[in-house]
């Protein structure tokens, strides 16, 4: 273990590894630190998909996923969703550039993607329950509802926030802070695609196989 | 459609003298101290420097103002039912009705876990992380704020539930097929779930604000391998808060879509699995006593290095252990239901992963007990609560070890055996640690020390109480009691039960002891003043400012050349014999605004919570979007922070000579 | 090593100019990801659907394409790469990773042991309720 180096003598070519740099500049602070709550986010999405694998058996006499899924919906869905996930992607090659109409263009078609499978998955959902596949049918039909539902709430959510940055980027413009957030989004919005791979995959594909 | 939706007048429960008599006592404690804040004129100096702050080190204070209330409160609950257990016997029903026993042992449960230990080891980490890592502030200082706030929620929530409804009768982990709708069709477990949530929201952003803080904020030359084992360990306890926390909000969620909407998680019809709740309950349930216990092993790590004078003895391997325990226990979670039908073999795999796991922690044992060993160890009080951790957890740990074995847990799952098992490893682990942490860094925060005598006492009472307390709990449980018991016809188990309402009493001299330090320290304050900010002797960062701290805590981030940064600044300040290092150039130093946010925030989250447990659609509504317009306006304010001009720095170390000459 | 004394933001491209040179342009990085995730969502719709494979195999072969594409995501789109300045960045996402793990196997490995063993619940309750 070494022990001191002389406050005053520190040779500042040397080497000074990542973790004892200092503290790390505040963009990166930020984004570790929603990049550690995403983590968590999906953590508590590994649970409701824990309870949907538990319960898709049981369906209690009423409708299953084979019955009830509507694959070209589903199709595009994804569609809608990773396309505003590049969509996405370009809106943050446009904050970096500080091209401002490039932004609101992009955060558009993002929005109007996201709406759009939110759209989709509402009406979805209406059908079912028009059908008598109601959550309350089942604990199957419980937890799907729970586990698509959620992931669409944290769509909607995510409607909400790129509708605020754009209401940040328009009043505040690319300062600092209005930058970190967009990053954020840009972290939330491209994890919630990735969630959705796993609920196409593991709801809707396994589930019309079942 | 009721404008109040299930809220009447028969909430409160006119009819039930104790509880009449608790909620009023809480009532009239609470406008006595409001008035007299109010008419000393302290509601500007109060709402300006505390409520609003974004200071770590006022918001650790305040937490643990916090959890020394609700100790309150759950020790209460334990007097009220060693009372009663000690009564009923046989023939007698005691004082409690069953309603009101099953409240107060899910009351007791669910308060000493979530608003005691969760908020005392939170305020703890709050204070001491910053300081130790040499830094200003955490990563994320107005979520901090938002987190205290919520956690406030919480358990102002909790306290309504006293004065208007009722608690959760379920115990504190709320199996369903009990806590569902049809069994449990009053507020009680509405109370106990919104609650949970609201504060569990808190407990997580703290979570991810300390992962950041400790992983991407440390200052200059403090690797890794350099962090004092406190800051090791709040990391562990933060990472499993991470990892853990989603877990328990994801369960109570499905438990509140099945009571409010009809869903069938953990229903008995319609396909719904109880068991599943259980075994996802303690999927969450496990890490948190982790979580509690780690940052109390980190304060026994602090109070035996300085009070030894010595380094901590196998500090890698102290690293090791608790990055080891991190892991480990999330593994384990299945030996809290080893009954529940599993089959042989996975009993087998958690009660072997469940035995494993004492080893990591016995390292640490032996890591303690080596710091101490060739060292002058200085007996004042935190080193007695750190001693009498050592021998009381040992055995404590050891009849853990005896409930991993399945056949052993067979026996005496769900009987007192178990009650004595977790109180013998968390009062002396979580509860002795927080205790020795607030003694410790007390002068720190507040400028003069804790009166000693007083603190012997408290330390003696506490320590023998709580073995007169909880052994005949052992001899009882092996007697085939079972827990939660509002009476009982084996009237051999009475002796016993009167022993350990003795020792609840000897505790609760305990507890006016810990009272009468505060009291006869503030009184002597002056005497007790700690002028050098280093009362102790101390090895690591904190102990290099002033005490208290000023709001930017360094004045230049300190470069650290090693381990126990502090004690390498001071034995190279004495090897020099000189006068230090010439003072350099006072830069302004800009410090993160006051904000009232997280104040008004929980508000709302009260409103929406008290909301929906008595089914006010369209308060629940108003509650949430007043909510999202507090954090609207924060997001749109221009100004994020202050500056404190250099002559203010200046003028202050000026003003502290001493805590400063490094 | 590293160009930069501190670690990178998850979610930044690497601003580097070595990294500019030897990669694609971050224009191209966003479209290759996205011409790769449609590849792998195209595949998953047909393994679903096709009778060509194996039974059992397709929910195996829909986990290994969901994986894969989880994989293009964090290295296109969220630009996780393996290198030393993004180590905080990869050991946090490894560790979000173990727990999912242990959530989902283990409570699967766990409910489905219990299920074996134990008395569906409605006749369970309707032996409790007969008291």
């Amino acid at each position: 273990m070494s022990l001191a180096v002389a406050v005053s003598d520190v040779n500042e070519d040397a080497f000074v590894p990542a973790s004892e740099a200092g503290p790390a500049p505040k963009r990166i602070v930020v984004a570790f630190g929603f990049w550690v709550f995403l983590l968590s986010d999906i953590v508590m999405f590994s649970v409701l998909f824990a309870a949907y694998a538990v319960l898709v058996r049981a369906t209690a006499g009423g409708p299953s996923g084979a019955q009830l899924f509507n694959q070209v919906s589903v199709a595009v869905q994804t569609a809608c969703l990773l396309i505003s996930s590049y969509t996405c992607g370009m809106m943050s090659l446009a904050v970096s550039a500080r091209q401002r109409f490039n932004t609101y263009i992009f955060a558009l078609v993002t929005f109007v993607l996201g709406a759009a499978f939110l759209y989709l998955e509402v009406h979805e959902f209406a059908s079912m329950i028009a059908r008598g596949a109601a959550p309350q049918r089942s604990a199957f039909l419980s937890a799907f509802f729970t586990v698509v539902g959620c992931h669409g709430l944290h769509v909607t959510a995510g409607l909400i926030w790129l509708a605020v940055m754009m209401a940040q980027v328009a009043f505040k413009g690319f300062r600092p802070s209005v930058d970190r957030r967009l990053l954020c989004f840009a972290l939330f919005w491209h994890a919630l695609d990735i969630i959705w791979v796993w609920l196409f995959t593991a709801v809707y594909l396994m589930g019309i196989r079942l | 459609m009721n404008l109040l939706g299930k809220l009447t007048w028969s909430a409160i429960p006119f009819d039930q003298p104790i509880i009449m008599g608790a909620s009023g006592g809480m009532i009239l404690g609470i406008l006595a101290v409001v008035a007299w804040v109010t008419l000393k004129g302290y509601v500007p100096y109060l709402w300006n420097e505390w409520l609003t702050s974004v200071d770590h080190k006022r918001i650790g204070v305040m937490y643990i103002v916090l959890a020394l209330l609700m100790l309150l409160r759950g020790f209460s609950d334990a007097i009220m039912m060693r009372a009663q257990q000690a009564v009923a016997a046989g023939g007698a029903q005691g004082y409690l009705p069953p309603e009101h026993f099953d409240q107060i042992f899910s009351a007791h449960g669910t308060i000493m876990i979530f608003f005691v230990a969760m908020p005392f080891i939170i305020g703890l980490m709050n204070f001491v992380v910053p300081l130790q890592l040499g830094i200003r502030d955490v990563a994320f200082p107005t979520l901090n704020s938002v987190s205290l706030w919520l956690t406030a929620s919480g358990i102002l929530l909790t306290n309504i539930s006293l004065v208007v409804g009722e608690f959760a009768k379920t115990g504190w982990v709320a199996y369903p097929p009990l806590s569902e709708l049809q069994f449990s069709p009053g507020v009680g477990v509405d109370y106990y779930l919104w609650s949970l949530q609201i504060s569990g929201v808190g407990t997580l952003l703290t979570g991810i604000n300390f992962v950041t803080t400790i992983l991407k904020t440390r200052a200059p030359g403090m690797g890794y391998m350099r962090m004092p084992v406190f800051c090791w360990t709040a990391l562990a306890s933060n990472l499993m808060i991470v990892a853990v926390f989603p877990i328990l909000t994801a369960t109570f969620a499905m438990l509140l879509l099945d009571r409010y909407l009809g869903f069938h998680f953990f229903s008995v019809d319609a396909g719904g699995n109880a068991m599943m709740y259980v075994n996802l309950f303690w999927m969450w349930g496990h890490p948190e006593v982790y979580i509690l216990v780690l940052p109390a092993f980190g304060v026994y790590s602090e109070v035996s290095a300085t009070f030894s004078g010595k380094p901590l003895f196998g500090y890698r391997s102290m690293v090791a252990a608790t990055m080891v325990i991190c892991v480990l226990s999330m593994m384990v979670w299945l030996h809290h239901f080893f009954t529940m039908g599993a089959s042989a073999s996975v009993n087998a795999v958690f009660g072997v992963a469940s035995m494993i796991i004492g080893v990591p922690t016995g390292v640490k044992i032996f890591n303690w007990l080596f710091t101490m060993y060739g060292g002058r160890v200085r007996f004042t009080v935190p080193v007695l609560w750190a001693i009498g951790f050592m021998v009381t957890f040992v055995l404590g740990g050891l009849t853990g070890v005896l409930l991993a074995v399945p056949p052993v847990d067979w026996q005496v799952h769900n009987s007192l055996f178990l009650v004595a098992h977790f109180h013998h490893v968390i009062i002396p682990g979580v509860v002795f640690g927080v205790f020795a942490g607030y003694m410790y860094w007390f002068p720190k925060a507040f400028g003069f020390t804790l009166d000693e005598s007083w603190g012997r006492r408290a330390f003696w009472c506490w320590f023998i109480g709580f073995h007169v307390s909880f052994m005949p709990l052992y001899v009882v449980g092996l007697m085939g009691m079972t827990r939660r018991l509002q009476h009982y016809d084996v009237v051999s188990w009475q002796p016993w039960l009167i022993v350990a309402a003795a020792g609840v009493v000897i505790i609760f001299a305990g507890v006016i002891c810990q009272i009468m330090q505060f009291a006869v320290s503030i009184r002597h304050r002056e005497q007790l003043r700690d002028v050098t900010g280093d009362p102790w002797n101390g090895r690591t960062l904190e102990w290099s400012t002033a005490s208290p701290p000023p709001a930017w805590n360094f004045a230049f981030l300190p470069r650290v050349a090693g381990r126990d940064a502090y004690w390498i600044q001071k034995t190279l300040a004495r090897a020099k014999q000189v006068q230090p290092a010439p003072r350099r150039k006072y830069e302004p130093i800009e410090v993160p605004k006051n904000t009232p946010t997280g104040f008004v925030n929980a508000f709302f989250a009260v409103v929406t919570g008290f909301a929906l447990i008595w089914h006010i659609w369209w308060m629940a509504a108003l509650g949430a979007v007043g909510g999202f317009v507090t954090f609207l306006v924060f997001a749109f304010r221009e100004e994020e922070e202050v500056e404190i001009p250099a002559e203010t720095i200046a003028r202050f170390d000026r003003a502290h000579p001493a805590e400063v000459a490094l | 090593m590293t160009d930069t004394p501190y670690d990178r933001a998850p979610g930044e491209i690497s601003t580097t100019a070595e990294a500019q040179r030897l990669t694609l342009s971050d224009f191209g990085i966003y479209t290759a990801g996205l011409v790769l995730a449609v590849i792998l969502t195209a595949t998953s719709f047909w393994v679903a659907n096709t009778s060509l494979l194996w039974a059992p195999g397709v929910a195996m072969g829909l986990v290994v394409l969901a994986i894969a594409q989880m994989g293009v995501h964090l290295v296109f789109f969220l630009h996780i790469t393996t290198g030393p300045d993004n180590t905080n960045n990869v050991l946090a996402l490894a560790f979000g990773l173990l727990i999912v793990f242990l959530v989902v196997v283990g409570s699967l490995w766990i409910m489905a042991d219990l299920n074996d063993n134990m008395m569906p619940m409605s006749e369970l309750m309707n032996l409790q309720m007969q008291h």
